[in-house]
């Protein structure tokens, strides 16, 4: 806690939610979340590559139970939604389930001590939940959003897409630029609900975690009773984000 | 908050994690658990085979056990019968042995009694001629046939 003397709560409020960023206007980038999400990054993928490397298929190791398990459980949410043949909806579903679970936990890291940490070798600012920038929220979002048009235009054709955005809901050929209108509002409101669903819960339970820092002594059981409150908010937005973006995909290799 | 080249870098990152993940990570993962789904099914239809080969194996014996129970009782039902045979056809030939020894044994006394007979008639006649002879001894009585004698010593 630090809100000494000198420092305000809303300085420590305004400090803790500042990145860490060089570059200017656009161009500027957020060191801490780059940093933290590629280290997150990492952390999965080694685990899940050093498990696949020695894939048993006799009895597994406790490790491999714990990766299979995951691995099975992406599996299953990918055959309960998409039904088709598609080898890239499943690793992408587990690389954002486990990836974003892995950026929510950071939440669960007291507010002040990666900070502190960094501050003590001069690193004034640090903010380690990645999924409560909106870059990197949009970022995976983005990405989702770039595999939906793919998918649609692969599957359906171009011309097949563009029927898909005016020929519906209404069937008459008067009403196609309003159909077109709403299908646009539609396709471009899913990467955004997608961002902003899982930047708005994280950074929300972030700002709490925050204000809770602030309050003097009673913040331990706070701290605990929102700490267990983010037991479910955590794997429940990692799932949820996974979920939708299967949801999405399938729908882009529907025809209608 | 404010969105920036943050997030270009990000995506990046999205993607080659997503292109490592699907080259390197899921494959071999999904692969095993699928290897090892397809063995349990394996081994599961096996014991089912194996049981149920178990069940028509116990039939089986139970059926040939039967089988040799019964077979045991034909035996021993014939070998019954034939002791019975065997013995009456014994006591038939004995019974037949008998008679044929009866019979022989009768022969022979007959034979000896004949034998017997003979001789004792050949010894009557001795005996009678015996007896004739000692009758006719005593019937020369000497007065009355002194004569005789006489006449004899006078012959001599």
């Amino acid at each position: 806690m630090s809100s000494s003397a000198e420092v305000t709560s809303q300085e420590y409020i305004k400090h803790h939610l500042t990145n860490l960023s060089v570059g200017e206007g656009f161009w500027t980038f957020h060191i801490d979340t780059l940093g933290w999400s590629i280290f997150l990054g990492l952390v999965f993928l080694t685990i899940f590559r050093s498990v696949a490397k020695k894939a048993e298929t006799g009895v597994p190791g406790k490790l491999q139970c714990a990766v299979e398990m995951i691995v099975e459980f992406v599996d299953d949410s990918v055959k309960s939604t998409f039904h088709g043949k598609n080898p890239v909806i499943a690793p992408l579903a587990l690389t954002i389930f486990v990836w974003v679970l892995l950026m929510n936990a950071m939440d669960w890291v007291p507010v002040d001590l990666i900070p502190k940490a960094f501050e003590l070798v001069g690193v004034n600012y640090m903010k380690a939940v990645p999924t409560t920038d909106i870059n990197m929220t949009l970022a995976l979002a983005l990405g989702v959003f770039w595999l939906i048009i793919y998918y649609s235009i692969k599957v359906k054709g171009i011309s097949g897409f563009i029927k898909e955005l005016t020929t519906q809901p209404f069937g008459h050929w008067t009403l196609y630029p309003v159909n077109f209108l709403l299908e646009t509002v539609t396709l471009l409101a899913r990467p955004l609900s997608l961002a902003l669903r899982l930047f708005g819960n994280l950074y929300a339970g972030e700002l709490i975690f925050i204000l809770i820092a602030t309050v003097g002594v009673f913040q331990l059981p706070m701290h605990f009773v929102w700490a267990a409150f983010h037991l479910l908010v955590i794997p429940l937005q990692a799932f949820i984000f996974m979920t939708l973006t299967i949801v999405y995909l399938s729908l882009a290799h529907e025809d209608h | 908050m404010n969105v920036n080249a943050t997030f270009i870098g990000e995506m990046i990152a999205f993607v080659v994690f997503v292109i490592f993940c699907m080259k390197y990570v899921w494959p071999p993962i999904i692969g095993a658990i699928e290897a090892r789904q397809a063995t349990i099914a394996d081994g599961l239809a096996a014991s089912d085979r194996a049981a149920k080969d178990l069940e028509l194996a116990q039939e089986k014996a139970t059926a040939q056990l039967k089988d040799a129970k019964a077979q045991a009782a034909e035996i021993v039902e014939a070998a019954k019968k034939r002791e019975t045979q065997i013995v009456e056809e014994a006591a038939a030939k004995a019974q037949a042995e008998k008679e044929k020894i009866l019979a022989s044994g009768h022969a022979e006394i007959e034979t000896e009694r004949n034998q017997a007979k003979e001789e004792l008639r050949q010894q009557v006649a001795v005996l009678a001629v015996a007896g004739a002879e000692k009758i006719l001894e005593r019937s020369i009585d000497a007065a009355a046939h002194s004569d005789i004698l006489d006449k004899l010593v006078a012959e001599l």
